[in-house]
């Protein structure tokens, strides 16, 4: 058991009516052990600033919303406990808006950008060839789902565009969770819009756009593995360009 | 109220910023001296083409101390890039085996098996 009583959080703080850029704001909160960073941003909301303006709903790494930067790293403000970052008995940490997206407000971003990179994919099953409900259900064999069933575990909490700077560095690229999305469906046993879905993955703002820094799968909360889905498209990707080179006609599909 | 978002901009020294990210660095820095190295083998190659008097100068070049020290740099960061990719590959080609993954284990064992065959191959073929 820990002695610690207090507990100190340096929150990065952006006020649009009032500031041009984001400062930092000191606030000492009481320490609990079962305490998450979560849980000390509310009771600073509730008994401090009731200005401080963050987001979050489910308080138990399901719903995405919660997604910071402590300590400079991107985690779910739910999931970080405040005792995992003591040090000899003393608590501070940074907590910032997550990296590489515009600050709406205190630790609130604009995610719009994301919004239409997740649309551009067509992340929902598309069939060009439709089956009578008469012939029943689609089968899926759980080695077809086992496949693909960790790319869908995506609570779009945003923290892998955060860790990865090729988001930071050019914004127009479509990022790993919406990439690793797409291929969740392109690997779906049930799935036909592989290649409506190129035109975006194997763009010059898809898969190409990374260089496999892979931070983004050390920071997924849920280990859907943007990383390696990326990877693994940008194979297909290649294969693809060869053989639209060898096969005449093929391209026009 | 009109919005105003703070749109922050990525610093070129982001990669300073962890650990993590200077070993990526450092990763894809290995690519010049695999390149570099693969540059000099072709025209080693396009010497050997040339005859006996160009191959000889070409062998005196490469024995000097600074030729012999890019040789060993060459060496150490091919090693870090092949020993790093190795341990990424069961993430770029996952492997299944009936209703499971092939454990990363024997995916990145079984590229150190053949990366030791070959090796045995080409000693073998420049020793006999």
């Amino acid at each position: 058991m820990s002695d610690t009583t207090t507990f100190t959080l340096e929150v990065l703080r952006y006020n649009p009516e009032s500031d041009d850029v984001p400062h930092a704001e000191s606030f000492s909160v009481p320490y609990q052990e079962d305490w998450v960073v979560l849980d000390a941003l509310n009771w600073v909301k509730d008994n401090v600033d009731g200005s401080l303006t963050f987001r979050w709903s489910c308080h138990m790494a399901v719903c995405g919303s919660c997604g910071m930067m402590v300590n400079n790293e991107p985690v779910l403000s739910c999931k970080a406990f405040l005792r995992d970052y003591l040090k000899d008995g003393k608590g501070t940490i940074t907590v910032g808006a997550l990296k590489n997206f515009p600050v709406e407000k205190d630790l609130v971003i604009v995610m719009d950008s994301f919004m239409e990179k997740l649309e551009a994919v067509k992340p929902w099953i598309i069939r060009t060839t439709e089956k009578p409900v008469e012939e029943g259900t689609f089968i899926q064999l759980p080695k077809q789902l086992k496949r693909f069933k960790h790319h869908t575990s995506c609570i779009n909490c945003l923290l892998c565009y955060a860790a990865c700077p090729q988001v930071g560095l050019n914004p127009g690229f479509i990022g790993p969770a919406a990439l690793a999305l797409a291929h969740r469906y392109n690997l779906d046993s049930r799935d036909q819009g592989k290649d409506l879905r190129k035109d975006v993955t194997a763009s010059e703002y898809g898969v190409w756009e990374c260089t496999f820094v892979s931070a983004c799968s050390e920071v997924c909360p849920k280990d859907v593995e943007p990383a390696g889905a990326i990877q693994e498209q940008k194979i297909e990707s290649s294969i693809d360009w060869a053989l639209d080179h060898l096969i005449p006609g093929r391209k026009a599909r | 109220m009109s919005r105003k978002p703070y749109e922050p901009t990525l610093p070129n020294t982001w990669w300073l910023e962890k650990p993590f990210y200077i070993r990526y660095m450092l990763r894809e820095m290995t690519s010049f001296f695999v390149g570099a190295y693969v540059a000099i083998l072709i025209v080693g190659l396009w010497q050997l083409s040339q005859g006996p008097d160009a191959w000889g100068s070409f062998l005196g070049v490469l024995s000097h101390p600074l030729s012999v020290i890019f040789h060993v740099l060459a060496f150490v960061f091919a090693t870090f890039h092949t020993v790093t990719w190795f341990a990424l590959t069961p993430r770029t080609t996952p492997i299944m085996r009936g209703d499971h993954f092939v454990p990363p284990g024997p995916i990145i064992g079984a590229q150190y098996v053949i990366w030791a065959a070959a090796s045995i191959v080409v000693l073998a073929a420049v020793l006999w």
